[in-house]
């Protein structure tokens, strides 16, 4: 190499020395990292398990059946009713968050001028940055009162859906029901489906959308043959993920859910619970075995929303399509 | 056969309605629903906004049906129902941002944001949330201490490093845990700090919650900023000889900074407002207490919830006070770093 | 069944810019006209407005007239979708719909207009895949994915798909340009077959194309650096490329600029 001086070659190693030294420290770094995620997890699962074994043992069929929850006292306490409270809560939510979010992400990407579409995009993120404990409080003293009219027309006219059937004594006056906590849940997941749709839906080729068209379809064929399809896998995750966050919403749910315990499909009568809201609501009050039941139901919950979230990734994994967002 | 594509091969003079028509249809279906409430029992603001709106649909669908054909129709139909979907997806935003600026108006004033509850009973007007502000600040500050390093090496490894079945793994994992609900967060935190070390109620114990739920929007985001740094700039710098590690540093995180800020940002508005981990943690406390590491703190989000559920008025004037204290933080946090974003070079939108 | 399209000082914007001016040429029934000259010089732009495909990019416009059979078809009353049912368009990446069947691809046009029977739907597909000269090689396959054919078949397939519903014009952009010699060969063939039925008009860079498929030929150049394109001259084949009348269109010919 040089033969300048053995001063300046006698430099250069230490140099290459010391920056794999670097290397080393800081690759190292960053693995420890990697693994401390992994060991995050396995913390999580381990102790929620671990606190979870006193309740889960003392009454271990009982667990899944019991419809009440009274773990201090009596000493009888379920997750029946809770489970069955999150999850038509949140698949109630579903149906009406799901056709409005895709409606305003199909309105944001194909039919809104470019700039507008970009504005509405960042004003529906909006709608995620509002924190559930403000969502809750609207809920409370906004919305459920607004609601009493839309209870009252349902009802009276769609009342042969047993959903909404019930004593019009109960569905006449301000209830905190199954039904406001799943108007609030949509309200909280639309921004969640509508930014990855919009994402999903703004990636596909525009060498299909020009196809229909000159095939002489109108917007709403072009969208309909050459946007929808290859955009299918991509919104099935989005509502997954849009699922995931509804099972596990707490504090907003647990400001407008009745906090009872049966498992009733009429969704206008007072009444309701999910495991989250029940968490939120029965914590300050609960003794030792109370605590222990309370993280039970918490590990219930974690399992669902794990199962629910690991399907909406291999969904979208297995199309090969993207989703960054800002809602995440 | 040829008769089935005689259609096809219709003039091209199909009748179109002309736009004034179209207007003329809303408006008349919009006066025909004035009509209907003016002379029926049926009455109210939002019950005219839903009939109205029902109606102009119906016509427009109706009349271009008639005149324009079937695939028209749908096609108008269709539109329709996006617009729809549009108002319906700012509907709530407004009510909810109007209703708490409203609410929570009344008793937003300097006193309230500079003095605490301490000795101050439910029933009593005056009072504040300086404690709680103090108490968000701090958890939130320390838990963006903990997630923020640790999620920059995270994403640095998985990719500059982790071209391997571990980086895979470790990026699977962070996606199963942008799902994990807020609350399971804060059970863990419980089961684990609270109880199982003895350590009480803590604003640390908060932070340690919130930082597992930052955690991973940090990682997301760090990560496609630091994607998108191309890769023309990290072997200009291997070629002149610059160690991995330090072109990390000095070239592809500064070019990724802005992004990367811009999605901390967004991370730390996402946590702010999370009460479920608080409520189970951190307890709750009337007075200033600034020791993170000890004892009770007070937080805003759970200041909310607390009035949200008193029947005293006033708690209830200030939890409104309170949640407009929370969305203004939230939303400042937000538009930042929406602005942050236009001067990425890196952004791709 | 083939109609007559004409321009009449036709001139194309992108917004306030120009990129194309001031066209007038006639395109007579059942022949081949090609449009050749540089690329950038509008001769893309141009094509896409003969069937109202040039404004679905935001901002653009025309000014000047086109006339199909002396019906124009950018009147404000006339339904754009319905020129585009007249006028088909083959592009020129190859784009069949990716998650619908080599059947389903060519009866896309013809479900849209409401063609139900099965039957229907049956002798108009192989009818028109075999005008694309595709039917045998895909006739036992025909619920396979449109997507996993070659190029030159995909090609073909949007041929057969564009012609499904028997349009009275197809216009081809640069259709072989990203096709092997082989495929672009069978899709030369394709297009002097179907010029018995159909008026079709062709862009492409590839002057020899040109020079083998089409009856017509409209040389387009720019005026200048940075200025709209313009229509040099247009003649039938033979003469353009043994006798042009303009220089400019001589030197392009004979590769003195291009």
């Amino acid at each position: 190499m040089s033969a300048v001086s053995p001063g300046v070659d006698a430099v250069r190693l230490r140099d290459v020395r010391s920056s794999r030294r670097g290397d080393r420290v800081f690759s190292g770094l960053t693995l420890v990292a990697g693994a401390l995620v992994f060991a995050l997890l396995g913390a999580i699962a381990i102790f929620l398990v671990v606190k979870a074994l006193p309740a889960l043992q003392h009454d271990k069929s009982s667990f899944w059946t019991t419809k009440i929850w009274d773990p201090d006292g009596t000493g009888h306490y379920g997750v029946a009713a809770l489970v069955f409270g999150t999850v038509l809560s949140s698949v109630l939510a579903l149906t009406m968050a799901v056709p409005v979010a895709l409606g305003v992400a199909v309105f944001t990407v194909e039919y809104a001028p470019h700039r507008i579409g970009r504005l509405l995009g960042y004003v529906t993120d909006m709608l995620a940055a509002v924190p559930s404990v403000v969502y809750g409080l609207w809920g409370l003293f906004f919305l459920l009162p607004h609601l009493i009219g839309t209870q009252k027309f349902l009802n009276g006219w769609l009342a042969f859906i047993p959903l909404f059937a019930g004593a019009h004594g109960d569905v006449d006056t301000f209830s905190k029901s199954v039904f406001a906590a799943s108007v609030i849940l949509a309200i909280m997941i639309l921004p969640i489906i509508a930014a990855i749709s919009r994402e999903v839906i703004r990636q596909v080729d525009p060498a299909q959308k020009e196809a229909a068209l000159a095939l002489g379809a109108t917007r709403w064929e072009m969208l309909r043959i050459a946007v929808f399809p290859p955009s299918r896998p991509g919104i099935v995750s989005a509502v997954m993920l849009g699922l995931g966050r509804a099972l596990g919403e707490t504090i907003a749910v647990a400001l407008v859910i009745g906090n009872t315990f049966n498992i009733s499909a009429h969704v206008l009568t007072p009444g309701g619970n999910t495991i989250a809201a029940n968490i939120a609501n029965r914590f300050g009050e609960a003794g030792s075995l109370g605590v222990s039941a309370l993280i039970a139901s918490g590990l219930v919950l974690f399992v669902i929303t794990l199962l629910v979230n690991l399907i909406a990734r291999y969904v979208i994994y297995r199309s090969g399509v993207e989703e960054r967002s800002a809602a995440v | 056969m040829t008769a089935e594509l005689s259609s096809v091969r219709g003039s091209l003079t199909s009748r179109t309605l002309p736009r004034p028509a179209l207007a003329g249809v809303i408006a008349g279906a919009v006066g025909l629903t004035l009509l209907l409430f003016a002379v029926t029992p049926l009455q109210g603001v939002a019950d005219f906004l839903v009939a109205a709106t029902a109606l102009v649909i119906v016509a427009v669908t109706g009349l271009t049906l008639a005149v324009e054909g079937r695939r028209r129709a749908i096609n108008r139909l269709a539109t329709s129902g996006a617009l729809l979907a549009l108002v319906l997806t700012l509907l709530p935003l407004g009510f909810t941002l109007g209703y708490v600026i409203y609410r929570g108006g009344k008793r937003f004033t300097g006193d309230f944001l500079t003095h605490s509850m301490a000795g101050v009973s439910p029933l009593a007007p005056n009072g504040g949330v300086y404690h709680a502000i103090i108490g968000t600040l701090e958890q939130v500050l320390l838990a963006s201490l903990i997630a923020v390093p640790l999620g920059l090496l995270v994403a640095i490894y998985v990719t500059e490093y982790g071209r391997n079945f571990f980086g895979t793994a470790i990026r699977f994992l962070i996606d199963v845990m942008t799902g994990i609900p807020s609350i399971v967060a804060g059970l863990f935190v419980l089961a684990f700090w609270v109880l199982a070390l003895h350590k009480g109620f803590s604003g640390f114990a908060g932070a340690l919650a919130l930082s597992i739920l930052e955690l991973p929007i940090v990682v997301r985001s760090a990560e496609e900023m630091i994607r998108l740094v191309p890769a023309s700039l990290r072997e200009a710098s291997y070629a002149l000889g610059v160690a991995k590690w330090k072109t990390i540093v000095r070239i592809v995180l500064p070019t990724a900074a802005t992004g990367i800020t811009t999605g901390v940002m967004l991370a730390i508005a996402r946590v702010t407002g999370e009460t479920a981990p608080v409520l189970l943690v951190v307890g709750n406390n009337n007075f200033i207490h600034t020791d993170v590491f000890n004892g009770p703190q007070a937080s805003l989000p759970l200041f909310v919830f607390q009035g949200a559920g008193s029947s005293s008025n006033f708690d209830i004037d200030r939890a409104w006070a309170a949640a407009l204290t929370l969305i203004l933080i939230v939303v400042v946090l937000y538009v930042a770093a929406r602005l942050l974003t236009r001067r990425n070079s890196l952004a791709r939108r | 069944m083939a109609k007559r399209i004409e321009t009449v000082a036709l001139s194309c914007f992108y917004g306030k810019t120009k990129a194309v001016d001031d066209v007038s040429i006639a395109i007579e029934p059942k022949s081949v006209t090609a449009f050749i000259g540089p690329s950038g010089c509008g001769k893309s732009t141009f094509l896409r407005t003969l069937n109202r495909m040039h404004e679905v990019i935001p901002g653009a416009r025309i000014e000047g007239q086109v006339l199909l059979d002396d019906e124009d078809i950018y009147a404000p009353e006339i339904d754009a979708a319905a020129v585009r049912r007249t006028i088909g368009m083959v592009f020129q990446r190859p784009n069949p719909f990716p998650t619908m069947s080599i059947y389903d691809n060519v009866a896309a046009g013809l479900r849209l207009n409401g063609v139900r029977r099965k039957s229907d739907l049956d002798s108009a597909v192989e009818r028109s895949l075999r005008s694309a000269n595709l039917w045998d090689e895909v006739r036992s396959r025909l619920n396979k994915p449109g997507a996993g054919l070659s190029g030159g078949q995909q090609q073909r397939l949007c041929i057969a798909r564009a012609i499904a519903v028997e349009p009275q014009v197809l216009l081809m952009d640069e259709p072989c340009s990203a096709l092997d010699p082989i495929s672009t060969l069978a899709i030369e063939d394709l297009i002097f077959e179907l010029k018995d039925r159909y008026t079709i008009v062709i862009v492409t860079h590839n002057m020899q194309q040109a020079a083998r498929v089409s009856d017509v030929t409209a040389f387009f150049t720019l005026r200048g650096p940075g200025e709209p394109g313009y229509l040099v001259e247009s003649d039938t084949t033979q003469k353009i490329f043994t006798n042009p009348t303009e220089k400019r269109t001589e030197d392009y010919i004979t590769g003195r600029f291009g």
